[in-house]
């Protein structure tokens, strides 16, 4: 056998994984400190969240951030797909090549600059800045993220089925939403998924395009960072991570079910 | 509706969003670049409208000069800033590849079984704030942070390292972010690879350290550019973890953008600091481009 | 095997059946030895108890199933895997201790896994680089390569730039190149066309001849096996059921499993009735079918005794079906014709017997298929000699 774990393999393995997660579960053990410094062991409590749940400003931030990032993930899985069956699908068609650059720019083009952009933009066309502008912002390119998942997933779709459904008498909207969406909706709902987690995480493009009364969770713990450790960060953090954690796993077992129960044809 | 008219909504829907929120943007970073410092400064004037139709248009291009990027050039702190950016976000694209590498090739070499787990731990850290991993650092690399107070307990160093606020942190926050793009893409051509390559070459007379050199090496290529070009790019604009971990002296290109925007409040200024950094990496992501479509050509 | 090659005729002829009994008697060694050879995954015996002897330039075919460990034989030769047990020896010497890149033995996989970042050339040359060897001596073997596999004019390409064809030839150079005392070839035409095939197994047995290099060859295709071997191992869960000729294989298999593995073949199952007597009946024996009341005269090479559950092997092309009763046949039984396969240059007759048993008998289209005297739900009679039959205890 060629492929085996030797000893320098498993040593890779410990030394990048310990560098990934120790981190994180340094973050989450000290989130549980007494003392209010964040790096000196003060015996276990649970005093943080505590304080957390009563910080009204926090929490106001984090309902203004899902509120944003389930607006911005639909409409860019909307969007996404969209531009994911013309990239795949459409043919040719006037500037195709303007659009595909479109659609894979955003996804390396530094934040900063799609930031400021976006912000310049909503000042020519007078459209004050706040909830409105980030959920445009965050739709514009998460919705690249989104096309080319689910492109990915339509490069490998099998033709002949949707044929076949049209074969069998379904109309073209037919056939989309009873054969080509059930078999893409994996890709369509890691879309979503994606969309969502980076409308939650982003710091700056929702730095640039704020406005008043539209302070999302990244900005708020940005400000507070900037301040210096606080133990209150740490358990904050430790519930998204947390959040992430179960979501991600549980999507994955879902999929996995999935996939046995013959739904996905890869 | 019909066909055509079906086909040509579903293109017109992404297509006028895109081009709207995408590309007219960056026609307004670039005219305001051009435009008089006095003029753009907020409280900011609509430079465009579309009620004033031709005459708009005219205004538009007029009085447009290069006065902002005669500034960039005048003063070494921008080409510095361009120039330390390139640099750290090659030596950090280096490190995260030295750290990278091994991790995606131990990867292929664990069990079968593992695979799909390892491979979700990667992804894993990738759906967690970004922000909060790099804040994360922060209790770690600090001079009387958690990494000081285990050596110092080993023994091995007597004074606190100065770490934090430093070049060096900016690395560590860099590698750490951005590893799993590096493995990703690596990984996948490893494991794609034909096993019976490595057996042919050691058939022929190779041992197993010149096999990886002769045959693994070269055949990952392709994945190692790609997690390179993944790392460097978004390396080079990046903002939070020079701000957050780096000190005044590191100097990054997003960070300088950010105070000219936000502290000076020099908007024709930071928008051409915005083009420079664009034309810095329209090279590196034309190149990148250009080899994921070859990529998708041959796997056709 | 319908039709008996050229290749098969030297079969007989350089290798008969006794040649590796007389290169025994001679105290001659063996170029490859397999000891009592073991080899284990885990819970699962891929490779039984394998005692096996091959000869300086024979070519030598392991041929079975896929999952018979013919391959895992094969890979254990050229040092990717170690038996659990055992021992093999090469010219004599246990090449056990010997890590596979320092082995005189060169392997030709089944995906030719020829190196796609480097050209013709440089695949053939890589392992002649790997020895050390003075640039021009490269350059000459390697020329001398690409000639004896015709590729002279493709030594720039890389490898996804040619046909399967190429590919092949191109990695049978390679694996000649270093000149090994024995060849290990995985599948090699498994990935080629049925046309293509054809062709390309003569060329092996031609280059085979021409060099003299022991080629071990290893797969399933039964008629691949005996169009290119001298010799044929069959094996079966982990172990070699028969070795022999082709000829020897395919007329006088030694069990169920060989006879029906190689070819098509007729079994009825029945018991020994006595010794059977007749002109051409030497060693023959009585077979009596169950449910039917005739009795048959086949060779018995395995001397069984009366009453004695066996079986009957005949091979489709050795029945004679007609319409009439053959009065001088020795063996002959009837039926009712059940279902024709027409193939254009045969027909093969389904002729079901009174005890419900259905058995094939082929025949040459001598006529136009719209004359044949034959056709579905006829009375018939199969008839075969004495020598046709064979009778066989496992």
């Amino acid at each position: 056998m060629i492929r085996r774990l030797t000893w320098f393999n498993a040593t890779a393995l410990t030394f990048g994984f310990t560098f990934l997660y120790l981190p994180i579960v340094l973050l989450i053990i000290y989130s549980f400190n007494e003392s209010k410094l964040v790096t000196v062991w003060g015996g276990f409590s649970t005093k943080w969240y505590g304080e957390l749940m009563r910080n009204e400003a926090m929490l106001d931030a984090a309902w203004v951030t899902l509120r944003v990032a389930v607006f911005s993930a639909s409409i860019a899985t909307a969007l996404g797909t969209m531009a994911a069956i013309v990239l795949v699908r459409a043919g040719r068609f006037p500037s195709r090549t303007l659009f595909s650059g479109m659609v894979y720019a955003p996804l390396v083009m530094p934040e900063v600059i799609t930031g400021l952009s976006l912000l310049l933009l909503f000042i020519a066309i007078g459209l004050d800045r706040g909830m409105l502008t980030i959920i445009l912002a965050h739709t514009t390119f998460a919705m690249c993220y989104v096309a080319v998942v689910v492109s990915s997933r339509l490069v490998t779709f099998d033709q002949s089925l949707e044929e076949a459904a049209a074969d069998l008498g379904a109309s073209p909207l037919d056939t989309f939403f009873s054969v080509t969406l059930p078999i893409i909706a994996p890709a369509v709902v890691a879309g979503w998924l994606l969309a969502f987690t980076l409308s939650l995480d982003d710091l700056v493009i929702a730095s640039f395009n704020t406005g008043p009364g539209a302070t999302t969770l990244p900005i708020k713990i940005y400000s507070a960072v900037r301040l210096g450790v606080s133990p209150e960060i740490n358990a904050l953090s430790t519930i998204l991570i947390s959040i992430v954690t179960v979501g991600v796993i549980t999507a994955s077992l879902l999929q996995k079910r999935l996939v046995r129960r013959g739904y996905q044809v890869e | 509706m019909n066909k055509g008219w079906r086909r040509a909504v579903l293109i017109a829907v992404p297509y006028l969003w895109l081009l709207f929120f995408f590309l007219v943007p960056f026609i307004i970073v670039l005219k305001i670049s051009l435009s008089d410092t006095a003029i753009a400064m907020p409280p900011y004037v609509p430079t465009f409208s579309l009620s004033e139709g031709w005459s708009g248009i005219q205004n538009f291009f007029s009085g447009l000069d290069f006065e902002n990027f005669a500034w960039l050039l005048d003063d070494r702190l921008y080409i510095n800033s361009y120039l330390s950016s390139l640099w750290i976000a090659l030596v950090s694209t280096f490190l995260t590849l030295i750290v990278g590498f091994p991790l995606a090739y131990g990867m292929t070499r664990a069990p079968e079984s593992w695979r799909p787990r390892l491979l979700m731990l990667i992804i894993l850290p990738f759906w967690t704030s970004f922000l909060i991993r790099v804040y994360a650092w922060i209790g770690i690399l600090k001079t009387e942070g958690l990494l000081n107070q285990f050596l110092l307990w080993l023994g091995v160093i007597n004074d606190p390292l100065i770490i934090m606020n430093t070049n060096t942190a900016v690395y560590i926050g860099i590698v750490y972010s951005y590893l799993p793009f590096m493995v990703l893409p690596i990984y996948s051509t490893l494991d794609k690879m034909d096993d019976s390559l490595l057996e042919a070459a050691i058939d022929l007379g190779c041992s197993k350290i010149s096999a990886f050199w002769r045959i693994t090496v070269p055949l990952a290529l392709p994945g190692i550019a790609a997690g390179c070009f993944l790392v460097f790019i978004p390396a080079v604009g990046e903002f939070v973890i020079p701000d957050l971990l780096g000190g005044s002296q590191t100097l990054m290109i997003g960070k300088t953008l950010w105070n000219e925007f936000f502290s000076n409040r020099d908007w024709p200024v930071a928008s051409a600091v915005a083009i420079v950094l664009l034309l810095l990496l329209v090279v590196p992501i034309l190149i990148f481009q250009r080899m994921l479509e070859r990529e998708q050509e041959g796997s056709k | 095997m319908n039709e008996q090659s050229s290749t098969q005729k030297r079969n007989q002829q350089t290798v008969s059946g006794n040649s590796s009994t007389r290169f025994e008697k001679e105290g001659r060694t063996p170029i490859v030895e397999f000891r009592n050879v073991v080899k284990q995954f885990g819970e699962f015996t891929a490779v039984d108890d394998v005692s096996l002897k091959i000869w300086p330039g024979e070519f030598f075919a392991l041929l079975g199933p896929s999952g018979c460990g013919k391959t895992t034989l094969l890979r254990m030769l050229a040092g990717f895997e170690t038996p659990s047990s055992g021992e093999i020896l090469l010219d004599g010497k246990n090449i056990l201790p010997v890590p596979p890149n320092k082995r005189p033995v060169n392997m030709m996989f089944q995906s030719y896994a020829l190196f796609p970042h480097l050209s013709v050339r440089d695949n053939i040359a890589f392992g002649l680089k790997r020895d050390g060897m003075t640039k021009e001596n490269i350059e000459a073997r390697t020329e001398e390569m690409l000639k004896l596999v015709r590729m002279e004019n493709f030594a720039h390409r890389k490898p996804h730039q040619m046909s399967g064809g190429q590919r092949q030839r191109v990695a049978l150079a390679r694996a000649l190149a270093k000149n090994p005392k024995l060849l290990l070839l995985d599948e090699p035409l498994g990935a080629l066309d049925a046309k293509l095939r054809e062709a390309t197994q003569f060329e092996l047995v031609n280059i085979q001849e021409k060099l003299g290099t022991t080629f071990i060859i290893v797969t399933h295709d039964q008629e691949e096996a005996m169009t290119v071997s001298t010799r044929i191992g069959v094996m079966n869960l982990g172990i070699v059921a028969q070795v022999d000729t082709p000829a020897g294989i395919y007329e006088n298999p030694s069990s169920r499993f060989v006879a029906d593995f190689i070819g098509d073949v007729n079994l009825l199952e029945g018991r020994i009735e006595g010794e059977a007597k007749g002109k051409h009946a030497e060693g023959n024996m009585l077979f009596a079918a169950n449910g039917i009341e005739t009795t048959f005269s086949a060779r018995c090479p395995d001397q069984l005794e009366a009453g004695t559950t066996c079986w009957l092997a005949v091979r489709p092309e050795k029945i004679a079906i007609s319409k009439e009763k053959d009065t001088k046949a020795v063996n002959q039984v009837s039926g009712v014709v059940d279902d024709i396969a027409y193939v254009g240059n045969l027909s093969t007759y389904h002729v079901r017997l009174a005890n419900g048993r259905v058995i094939k008998a082929q025949e040459v289209n001598r006529r136009r298929v719209e004359n044949r005297e034959i056709t579905w739900e006829d009375e018939v009679w199969l008839s075969f000699t004495e020598g046709a039959g064979l009778l066989l205890a496992e």
